[in-house]
């Protein structure tokens, strides 16, 4: 019998475990994942909980629950991959022996890069994360209480995880502030390392206009060297500073520790793959899907998603000894929640950039790409119910996994 | 794709000026490119932008300022004191390499 191990049962790690459970034969194949516990998030929910619209509970599912019984999970902390004796070695002395392995474990926050950001007394007290469930639940509570003042919403480095979240934190900020009647005691800066509100020229302007119209200040090229926590302002490497005096941080997004250790990271722990077939560049069965790896792709549930149509049939040609006839586009597309009930929603690839335009139907929709809509917003809030009973189980969507220009409206040059 | 002529070198460019064909860069030619947007040239500079190059050669795609700190063992703060206010955009200019990517 031949061992496929899945390092994570988070977004990536559940789908290709439960796609391929299906197309692998049970006697010739065991599939084993390994995580650190139970508690699977349905990320994407993070964002709402600060405002209130989900509860902490709404969130959190049983990753056992979502992963096919014929599956067993490992549970416990990974020390080190050995991939030249092709065994994964567990910090409690667990070694589980591969012939293919997957590596699905992710990016996090890690606000320990950034010199003052992780201020034992300022983390969680005026300093916040929401891209974690310690996080957001922390922010919940103070954005409860929040007298107002200057609230900084800062991307350390790209890449991160959600790229649109951010700015979708600033919309709905923005929104939550005016609703409670106190957005005049409220100064709401957005200040990212890119040269405007997000990497791509057409989204980008959107954006910056939608800051605008929400009084919402840019401080664009900021390269943060430091926080100074007790002062409460940020410091750039061109010497600028920023004031706060509530800080929501995104900070550096880093894969895991143990994917340095065993010598298969970048500078940021990812693991580098061939970007259309996500086969490691170095070891010919060793693959990586979803965040941890290094395609210049966004870090989201969405890329993981069509990424993981175009990986299990290429897996299955590779350990067949034929050529992998797939080849992954870096399609994604996401929902980008506005505010006061209303949504936008993006579709691009590696070489099509967010363009206005119907989705999925060309020129119905009912969705419309870069847009505010109420149904987009509909679709966002819908997609929680369809990411645990369509995509986790792995099955079909109804959409390509390649992205169609079809639908899209290109800008005149 | 645009073709220009820098310092008698005919040399292929993207919209923004960025080169895009990595062989016809050379040393002499980096000299102009760093003259055209003011930046002059000190040892230091010189060591970020050859272990660019070297970069870029194995890996695929132009380096980002963290993998040059990190990986190149450059100090960021002194690269944006050689290269102001844009350290990674100037410094793949200077490079010959693609303007880098931002990813979505």
């Amino acid at each position: 019998m031949k061992n496929l191990v899945i390092l994570g049962g988070g977004t990536a790690g559940t789908m290709a475990a439960n796609k391929l459970r299906k197309k692998l034969d049970k006697v010739e194949w065991q599939i084993t994942v390994v995580d650190r516990h139970d508690k699977h998030d349905y990320q994407p929910g993070y964002l709402f909980i600060p405002f209130g619209t989900y509860k902490p509970t709404d969130i959190t599912k049983s990753r056992r629950k979502h992963i096919s019984d014929d599956v067993p999970i490992v549970y416990g902390d990974i020390d080190r991959v050995d991939a030249e004796a092709r065994t994964v070695s567990l910090t409690n002395g667990t070694v589980l022996p591969y012939d293919q392995l997957i590596i699905a474990t992710g990016v996090t926050p890690r606000p320990d890069q950034t010199p003052g950001l992780d201020d034992e007394k300022a983390w969680h007290s005026s300093i916040f994360d929401f891209y974690t469930y310690e996080g957001t639940t922390a922010l919940a509570k103070k954005l409860a209480s929040w007298k107002g003042g200057r609230l900084v919403i800062n991307i350390v480095d790209m890449p991160i995880k959600c790229p649109v979240a951010p700015l979708e934190f600033a919309f709905l900020a923005d929104a939550f502030f005016t609703e409670r009647g106190m957005r005049d005691r409220v100064e709401l800066v957005y200040v990212t390392p890119l040269p405007g509100a997000f990497t791509k020229p057409v989204a980008s302007e959107r954006f910056g206009g939608m800051l605008d119209e929400k009084k919402i200040s840019l401080e664009a090229d900021f390269m943060i060297e430091r926080v100074d926590p007790d002062e409460q302002k940020l410091v750039s490497y061109d010497e600028r500073e920023i004031d706060y005096d509530l800080l929501v941080t995104i900070p550096l997004n880093m894969g895991a520790d143990y994917v340095a250790r065993s010598g298969l990271g970048n500078e940021l722990n990812l693991v580098p793959v061939d970007k259309h077939t996500l086969l490691s560049r170095t070891y010919d069965n060793l693959w990586a899907i979803g965040d941890g790896n290094d395609i210049p792709a966004s870090k989201a549930g969405s890329v993981a998603h069509f990424e993981i149509d175009i990986f299990v049939d290429n897996f299955l040609e590779h350990i067949a000894g034929k050529p992998m006839t797939g080849s992954f586009d870096g399609h994604a597309n996401c929902f980008i929640e506005t505010g006061h009930g209303k949504a936008m929603l993006i579709d691009f690839n590696y070489d099509t950039e967010p363009l206005p335009g119907k989705f999925p139907v060309p020129g119905i929709g009912p969705m419309s790409l870069l847009k505010e809509t109420k149904i987009n917003h509909q679709g966002k809030l819908a997609f929680r119910w369809v990411y645990w009973n369509v995509l986790m189980p792995g099955r079909p969507m109804p959409l390509a996994a390649t992205m169609s220009m079809a639908g899209k409206e290109v800008p005149e040059p | 794709m645009p073709v220009t002529t820098i310092a008698d070198h005919e040399i292929h460019v993207d919209d923004e000026g960025f080169m895009t064909v990595y062989d016809e860069w050379d040393e002499e030619l980096a000299k102009s490119l760093a003259a055209a947007i003011g930046v002059e040239m000190t040892d230091e500079s010189w060591r970020a932008i050859r272990f660019m190059r070297e970069d870029f050669k194995s890996e695929g795609h132009t380096p980002t300022l963290r993998r040059i700190s990190t990986v190149g063992g450059f100090d960021t703060k002194g690269l944006f004191a050689l290269f102001p206010k844009k350290p990674a955009k100037k410094m793949a200019y200077i490079a010959g390499l693609p303007k880098p990517a931002g990813c979505v």
